[in-house]
C-alpha cells in the first residue's frame, strides 16, 4: 500500500498581526504564536481522508525548521499522521532548497502522493510544490480544490483565475492545496496524548547532502505604505456626492 | 546585457493583459531587451497582439499541439530551453504564472522571486511578504538566471504601438505525457474581468446567503463593474472561488473598489491596497475596512444598496 508525504511548515499564526522590526532586519517573531501553515493543515487533512477511505496505508508529515518545529509535527501527529520527520535547520531556507530536501525524503520513503500547501503565509512564495515536481520529474496539480483518486491516477480540480480547471495526473505526483479542498479537523485531547508516542525522526539538514545555500539576499524589511485615512459620509446622498466629486460616477 | 524573456499568458486566441503588465515591469530595467514567448497550438493571433506591445523586440512562437492547454508540466521544459539565451525570465503572478514559473526555475536549477511589485535594478526588486504586512527589498545574484513573477496589480499595462518581429522558435524539449487536461468550467458572466476591471463591487460575509449576494451583482451591473468577494463569502458558498480577492485570491488595483459587508481582514486588504479609491459600506463602525477606506458609510447594506442603486439612476 502506498504512502502519502505531507509537508508542514511552521509559520507565524494566521491571526497574528505581523510587524516589521524597527531596524528593518525582519519581522517580529519573538513571543509570537507559531502554527502549522493553514494550507499545509488542509494538505494533511486531505491525506488523512485518503487514508481513511483506504487510498493509502501511511501518512508521513515532514518539516524543515528549528527544533521547536517538533510542536507543529506533534500537532500533525495528533491530527492523525502516523509518523513525522523533522529536517532540522536553524536558519530559514528558500523554496528551491526545501524542494531539494523533500526530494531526498521522497527517495527514502517512495510516496505515491506528496501533498503540500500551495503557499506559506509567511513568505507567500507559492513555489515549493512546483519546484519539487520539476526536480522529481513528476506531475504537479497545484491549487487543488478537489482530489479524486482512480487507481494510479488522480483527477484534480484546480482553482484558477478563470474558474475551475480539471486535470488528470499519473501517480506519483505532487499536489498543492487551495483553501476550499476541505476543512481540517480539530485535534482532541486524547489524540494529543497518543501523538506523544508516535515516532518523530530528526535529521540534520547538513547530513542530507543537499545544496541549501540561499540565492537571494533580503536587504531590508519595511512596513507597507499606509493609505491615508479617508472621510466618513452619513448617508447615500453624501456617498454619491463624494463619488461624483472624485469623478467616479 | 539584460535580456528578458516574458512568457505570454493567453486563452482562446486572446492575450491576457497580464502580459503587457510584465512588459511594463521589464521596461523598468534600463537597457533591457524584451522578448515574449507565445506557447500555443496555433500562436499566430496571440503573437500579433504581443508584437503590438510597446517595448517588445521579438515575439517567439512556439507551436505544438501539446501546447493547446497551459499545462505547467508540458510548458516548463520548453520555457527552460528558450531561457538559454536570456538573463531573466518573467511570468505574471496569476494562477497561470504561479503554476508554471517555479517549475521553470527548478528546471534551470535556480530560485524564483515571486510577486515583484517594484524594480530597483536588474537584480534588485521589492516584493510583499506576510500578506503585505511587510515589503522586502531583495537582491539576486548576477551570475544566475533570474526567474520572477510580476505582481500585475503593481504595474500599468505597457501601451500598444510596438512592432516587434514575430519569429517561429524551434524548441527541443522532451514533453511528458503524465499530465492531461480534462476540462474547465468558467462562469461566463458578461461582466468585466475582476483582475482588469476599472470598477469592482465586492461582497462579504454580511450578505448572508448566495441569494442575497445578487444585490452585489445588481449594483455591479449598474456601475459596469466587475464582482469580487471576501474569502468568508466564498467559503460560505455565497460566491464562486474565482471572485475571491486577497492574499490567496486575486490581487487587484481598480480605480474604484466598493467593499460591501466586508470587515477587512489583513488578508483581504492586501488584495485591494493598490485600488485608487476604496469605498466601504459596513454596519460595524469599528470594522478595519474603514481604516483603509477613502469613503466610509456605516449602516445596513440591505437598506443602503437599493438606495444607492436608485441614486445612481
Amino acid at each position: 500500500m502506498s504512502k502519502i508525504l505531507v509537508g508542514l511548515k511552521r509559520v507565524v499564526d494566521y491571526n497574528v498581526r505581523v510587524r516589521v522590526k524597527p531596524d528593518g532586519t525582519g519581522v517580529v517573531t519573538e513571543g509570537v504564536k507559531m502554527s502549522i501553515n493553514p494550507f499545509d493543515e488542509i494538505a494533511l487533512e486531505e491525506a488523512l481522508r485518503i487514508k481513511e477511505k483506504g487510498g493509502a496505508s501511511e501518512v508521513i508529515v515532514a518539516s524543515i525548521g528549528p527544533a521547536d518545529t517538533q510542536q507543529q509535527l506533534r500537532t500533525g501527529l495528533a491530527m492523525g499522521a502516523d509518523r513525522a520527520i523533522l529536517v532540522q535547520s536553524d536558519s530559514p531556507i528558500e523554496p528551491l532548497a526545501a524542494a531539494r530536501v523533500f526530494l531526498k525524503l521522497i527517495e527514502k520513503e517512495a510516496p505515491q502522493i506528496v501533498l503540500l500547501g500551495k503557499q506559506g503565509i509567511d513568505d507567500d512564495n507559492n513555489q515549493t510544490g512546483q519546484m519539487l515536481a520539476a526536480l522529481w520529474n513528476r506531475p504537479q496539480a497545484t491549487f487543488a480544490s478537489k482530489v479524486e483518486l482512480e487507481g494510479d491516477k488522480a483527477k484534480v480540480t484546480r482553482e484558477v483565475d478563470a474558474g475551475l480547471e480539471t486535470i488528470e495526473v499519473d501517480l506519483p505526483a505532487v499536489l498543492t492545496t487551495d483553501l476550499r479542498l476541505n476543512e481540517p479537523r480539530y485535534v482532541k485531547l486524547p489524540d494529543i496524548m497518543k501523538a506523544k508516542k508516535k515516532p518523530l525522526e530528526t535529521l540534520a539538514l547538513a547530513d542530507l547532502g543537499v545544496d541549501a545555500a540561499s540565492q537571494f539576499k533580503a536587504l531590508k524589511y519595511e512596513p507597507p505604505a499606509a493609505r491615508s485615512k479617508g472621510i466618513m459620509v452619513k448617508d447615500v446622498s453624501e456617498l454619491v456626492a463624494a463619488l461624483k466629486q472624485k469623478g467616479l460616477v | 546585457m539584460t535580456k528578458i524573456l516574458i512568457v505570454a499568458e493567453h486563452s482562446g486566441g486572446k492575450l491576457n493583459p497580464s502580459t503587457a503588465k510584465c512588459v511594463a515591469c521589464a521596461s523598468k530595467i534600463e537597457g533591457a531587451e524584451i522578448d515574449i514567448a507565445v506557447l500555443a497550438a496555433d500562436a499566430a493571433a496571440v503573437a500579433t497582439q504581443a508584437a503590438a506591445i510597446a517595448g517588445v523586440k521579438r515575439v517567439l512562437k512556439v507551436e505544438n499541439a501539446a501546447n493547446a492547454e497551459p499545462l505547467a508540466a508540458l510548458l516548463a521544459p520548453q520555457v527552460a530551453a528558450l531561457a538559454a539565451n536570456y538573463t531573466h525570465v518573467f511570468g505574471p503572478s496569476t494562477t497561470f504564472g504561479k503554476d508554471l514559473m517555479p517549475r521553470v526555475a527548478a528546471l534551470l536549477g535556480v530560485g524564483q522571486l515571486s510577486d515583484v511589485m517594484a524594480v530597483e535594478s536588474a537584480y534588485r526588486f521589492r516584493r510583499p511578504v506576510y500578506a503585505g504586512n511587510a515589503v522586502i527589498t531583495v537582491e539576486a545574484p548576477q551570475d544566475k538566471k533570474l526567474v520572477l513573477t510580476v505582481r500585475t496589480a503593481s504595474f500599468q499595462a505597457a501601451p500598444e504601438g510596438g512592432s516587434a518581429a514575430v519569429e517561429a522558435a524551434n524548441v527541443s524539449a522532451e514533453l511528458p505525457t503524465h499530465t492531461r487536461f480534462v476540462g474547465r468550467s468558467a462562469a461566463a458572466t458578461g461582466r468585466p474581468d475582476l483582475q482588469t476591471a476599472s470598477r469592482v463591487v465586492s461582497g462579504g460575509r454580511a450578505l448572508g446567503s448566495a441569494d442575497n449576494f445578487k444585490i452585489i451583482y445588481s449594483l455591479a451591473d449598474k456601475l459596469g463593474a466587475g464582482v469580487g468577494a471576501s474569502r468568508a463569502a466564498v467559503d460560505a458558498g455565497y460566491a464562486a472561488n474565482d471572485l475571491q480577492v486577497g492574499q490567496t485570491g486575486k490581487i487587484i488595483a481598480p480605480e474604484l473598489y466598493i467593499a460591501i459587508g466586508i470587515s477587512g481582514a489583513i488578508q483581504h486588504l492586501t488584495g485591494i491596497k493598490d485600488a485608487r479609491t476604496i469605498v466601504a459600506i459596513n454596519k460595524d463602525a469599528e470594522a478595519p475596512i474603514f481604516e483603509v477606506a477613502d469613503i466610509g458609510l456605516v449602516g445596513d447594506l440591505f437598506t443602503i444598496l437599493p438606495e444607492l442603486e436608485k441614486a445612481l439612476g
